[in-house]
């Protein structure tokens, strides 16, 4: 490698380094100052985080770099910029919080910095080896990030199951790749496509491709690898939660979306089952485990894995529609997630105790009536009701699975998404129809601006999201 | 032709009375007051831009009319608006009603009114917007996002079994429109467009067609509602303010009659044509069915909540019959029945609001102290019977009439709920009206206030106008209809051709 392509390497990925350097240098911060450097910590961070971001949609190429292991396209900077979105909003969520939910340590700041990196570099990734290290990255800080309240047993517990079962997807995944360079003999992902437009497709790489996909189904928490879900969702500190729902689900659906529409594209009838299958049963888990819920994080994992089931269903199609549709569908569902999160943190009574019970929320629109707007039309907006956005992110993701005619998933579908409705309603329910039991204390300054422009973007959609389907279509375009 | 987007302002114009009550307080009795003044003005002043509209149709062009259209969402989908015969009085029902809707909610409502009139008035937004909107996909959104100020509404101020059938209600519609929602992007794909006047003029395969006519009946046919999918409605009807009943009763219905004659009928000839025979059966069975259940039943709401069954009945049959009488009856019973429902639903807000019960044994005798409200009651009650002389006869005799040209027995059976409405219309009035006025709790209340009266004249008015000359909605409607049930029928004879020339 010249110093040439080295430079045009390193200017290809200067928000990862800004990343990577930022992070290092507020954890030496952060070890040579006390305590109190938290909030100095968390504020640095996420001015970290909008250099990078701002760089990235300012003043970066097209372009492959290190040798090809890496790729900067018009799909990677949307959904790079998505994730840090979702990195940033979080952070400024737990400036208020982190007390409270115990996260207050330094550490935590510069662990979503290194996860964010590690996403940055899972959506670049072109390259199997470049893929496993960069999920890696993000894996190992989600894992401490998700047992940082080392003093609840909830917590620990939740990063212990994290960890474990993300070790053995991650070994699935990892034994998948090593099939599929096996039977190909090569890393890079269009070199994997050449050589499989080349010779067809061996038993062997199939094996390779299911292992692939089953750990990948792990990381967007994709039925039948979602039980890790509930129990992490729950037990993680809300903030935790909040990060875990939004930027790592992007990241990893992105990831998804590139190594199958690039690497494995010759193959796709043979991808196609399984995900097809995946997305069947997520939105089907999702929406009936559901309706049992009491705990509205628990509820919200359910959502989640159901939710990624809908995006799937636009990835089965594995057309230009198709992942226009699940771009859509991961940017619209990243900020409800966010949003509702923001209405989670804020469930705080007078005493300063959090709750988390869908019947704490009793009575809210009396009591908080702009936050019970919000959390409704949210909650509307998850259950896929027109004009609110969930719905169009919904009606894109389908749309392309008729043009695919992939009739019997579009049917499971929206009769899934009916069912799912019901424990949409419930919070409703509980909202507007049920009296208030208790008051929440005033929700800071930081959540109700996120859980406000949550509410306007899914308001407003009908009117912005002309200029956000085109750009979802320019990254789409990348591909075809 | 306009040269301002007279249906776009017509559409938002109550969106902009919700935001101006969003910075209204209604802690105080001046609160309370601006709030239904403003409401009130709202819809009065959309009601007149209605009439507008219809003073500006055109009732001689059959196309579609003050059009607008502009690029919206990328992928073909846009914002496109207009109004030909078949939709233009509806705009004019739903602004008509609405005021009617505030005023009987004036003192019955007694918590949290500010949200109560935003639900309201959004919810005339979206239901204007389903009549005027020409590209499909932003009908179906109009037509889906309805369900959410219904929800809240039914939920909120609702009866006691509010939460259930709030659920209910939104649950079964739902259910039915995903289905339509899936038909409409498959008509996506092999049309190329989402624009209902170029999907008007495409000639699907007649295999697609039978699909794509079941989603579609899937989502009418429960918003409709028909037998067997209309238990929604007793429970939503009887739960609902009275507000709430008018404007389920008054208008969301029609919204499933109005997708059969924008959609089904002149999309999907040849499938409507092949299941027509299974719609005269749902409708007959609608008709005798329910006209029976009705009779049955001991809560007033529910008896009308199941005449209104039975009425939606003679509009499928109507539509399906496809002959100039059968639609131009299906239309005009469909109006008449927005007017005499809510009518009769504000009647019996009326009573309910001074015994809070609708059971109609507590009720008896009410002509001999409210005699104002026994003639105006009788004069819907009549209307409902369909008797001549009251806009019901009109729509029932012209759908009966179409269905005789299309199926002879059909019509026989449908004629026997005529008798079977008379039978249960006339034993409630009895039961609540006449009779000696024994029970005490009856003998303090008083006739119609001044506000009853401002609600209940005006529509006896319009209900005997239809009935006497119904000219001026023939007028409207009548370019639009021939249009359709010609180019029906054009397609009917040219598969025919086809076939023969096959064989």
């Amino acid at each position: 490698m010249t110093a040439e392509t080295l430079f045009a390497s390193l200017q290809l990925s200067v928000p990862e380094l800004i990343l990577a350097i930022g992070a290092l240098v507020l954890l030496m911060v952060g070890v040579y100052s006390s305590e109190r450097a938290t909030p100095v910590v968390t504020g640095l961070s996420v001015a970290v985080l909008v250099v990078a971001g701002l760089w990235l949609i300012l003043n970066t190429g097209d372009g492959e770099a290190y040798g090809g292991a890496f790729l900067s396209d018009p799909f990677a900077k949307f959904m790079k910029v998505l994730a840090l979105i979702g990195s940033v909003t979080v952070m400024v969520m737990t400036i208020g919080q982190a007390r409270a939910a115990q996260i207050d340590r330094f550490e935590f700041p510069v662990l979503l910095l290194l996860a964010t990196l590690g996403m940055l570099l899972m959506i670049s990734a072109n390259d199997l080896i470049s893929l496993y290290l960069s999920l890696e990255l993000q894996s190992l800080a989600l894992y401490v990030v998700a047992a940082i309240n080392r003093d609840s047993v909830r917590s620990t517990e939740a990063g212990l199951k994290y960890f474990v079962l993300g070790a053995l997807s991650s070994g699935m995944l990892l034994y998948g790749m090593s099939l599929v360079y096996g039977f190909t003999g090569h890393t890079g992902f269009d070199e994997i496509a050449a050589a499989l437009t080349v010779e067809g497709r061996s038993l062997g790489l199939v094996f390779g491709l299911v292992f692939i996909l089953a750990g990948l189904a792990f990381k967007i928490s994709a039925v039948p690898f979602h039980m890790w879900t509930p129990d992490v969702y729950e037990g993680a500190p809300t903030p935790v939660t909040a990060f875990f729902a939004a930027a790592p689900k992007v990241a990893a659906m992105a990831m998804l979306v590139r190594i199958v529409i690039e690497a494995f594209e010759p193959v796709v009838a043979d991808w196609r089952q399984i995900v097809v299958f995946i997305s069947i049963a997520s939105m089907l888990l999702g929406s009936f485990a559901a309706i049992g819920q009491r705990n509205i994080k628990r509820l919200m994992a359910y959502s989640s894995i159901g939710h990624m089931g809908y995006a799937l269903v636009g990835l089965a199609a594995g057309s230009m529609a198709g992942v226009r549709g699940v771009i859509l569908y991961m940017l619209i569902y990243m900020v409800m997630t966010l949003g509702t999160f923001a209405c989670i943190l804020a469930m705080r009574r007078r005493d300063g105790e959090h709750v988390e019970g869908i019947d704490d929320l009793a009575g809210l629109s009396q009591t908080n009536p702009f936050m019970a707007t919000v959390l409704t039309i949210l909650m509307f907006s998850l259950a896929g009701i027109p004009p609110l956005a969930g719905f169009f992110a919904k009606y894109f993701v389908f749309v392309a699975a008729i043009e695919a005619q992939l009739y019997g998933l579009a049917i499971i579908g929206v009769l899934a998404s009916v069912v799912g409705a019901y424990y949409y309603l419930r919070v409703i329910k509980v909202m507007w129809f049920d009296e208030a039991k208790g008051e929440f204390a005033r929700t800071s300054g930081e959540l109700r601006l996120v859980y406000g422009l949550s509410g306007l973007f899914v308001l407003g959609y009908v009117l912005i999201g002309g200029p956000l389907g085109n750009a979802a279509e320019a990254a789409a375009r990348t591909f075809f | 032709m306009t040269d301002w987007p007279v249906l776009s302002a017509v559409t938002f114009l109550p969106l902009v009375g919700a935001l101006l009550l969003l910075l209204m307080r209604e802690d105080s009795a001046a609160g309370r007051r601006n709030i239904l003044n403003i409401s009130l003005m709202t819809t009065i002043v959309v009601f007149g831009l209605s009439l507008y509209v219809w003073y500006q149709f055109d009732p001689s062009n059959p196309a579609f009319q003050m059009v607008e259209k502009h690029e919206w969402l990328g992928t073909g989908i846009s914002y496109h608006l207009g109004i030909d015969g078949i939709s233009v009085l509806f705009l004019p029902l739903t602004a008509f009603l609405m005021p009617f809707c505030v005023l009987a909610s004036w003192v019955t409502i007694e918590k949290r009114l500010k949200e109560y009139m935003i639900a309201f008035l959004i919810l005339e937004t979206l239901m204007l917007g389903v009549f005027v909107s020409l590209d499909i996909v932003l009908f179906y959104v109009f037509f889906e996002a309805g369900l959410i100020p219904m929800f809240i509404i039914i939920g909120v101020w609702g009866g006691k079994d509010r939460v259930y059938a709030s659920y209910k209600f939104f649950l079964y519609t739902l259910l039915g429109s995903v289905l339509m929602l899936l038909a409409i992007m498959a008509m996506y794909w092999q049309a190329g467009t989402t624009d209902i006047t170029e999907l008007l003029k495409y000639n699907f395969p007649r295999q697609m067609q039978t699909w794509l006519w079941l989603a579609f009946f899937a989502s009418f046919a429960v918003k409709m509602p028909m037998w067997p999918v209309h238990t929604w409605l007793p429970d939503a009807h009887v739960q609902a303010p009275t507000a709430g009943s008018v404007i389920l009763a008054g208008i969301l219905l029609k919204l499933g009659g109005y997708g059969f004659l924008r959609f089904s009928l002149p999309m999907f000839p040849l499938a409507s044509d092949y299941f027509a025979p299974l719609v005269y059966t749902l409708s007959i069975v609608a008709i005798i069915y329910t006209s029976l259940v009705a009779m049955m039943q001991s809560d007033i709401k529910k008896l009308i909540a199941y005449s209104s069954v039975a009425h939606m009945g003679y509009v499928t049959m109507g539509t399906f019959a496809a002959n100039v009488q059968g639609v131009q009856g299906a239309i005009f019973q469909m109006l008449s029945h927005g007017i005499v429902s809510g009518a009769l639903f504000l009647c019996v807000g009326v009573v309910y609001d001074r015994l809070h019960t609708r059971e109609i044994s507590a009720y008896g005798g009410l002509v001999n102290n409210m005699p104002k409200y026994a003639v105006a009651f009788m004069v819907f009650t009549m209307a409902n019977v369909g008797l001549p002389g009251t806009s019901g006869f009109v729509g029932e005799v012209l759908t009966l009439v179409g269905a005789f040209r299309a199926n002879t027995w059909v019509a026989l059976f449908a004629t026997s709920g005529v008798i079977l409405s008379a039978a249960y219309a006339l034993w409630l009035y009895r039961r609540v009206i006449f009779g000696a006025l024994e029970k005490d709790s009856l003998k303090a209340m008083l006739d119609l206030s001044t506000r009853e009266k401002v609600i209940l004249y005006p529509l006896v008015i319009l209900t005997i106008f239809f009935g006497v000359y119904p000219a001026p909605v023939f007028d409207a409607t009548a370019a639009s209809v021939d249009l359709l049930v010609n180019n029906y029928a054009a397609a009917l004879q040219a598969a025919q051709d086809v076939a023969l020339s096959v064989h």
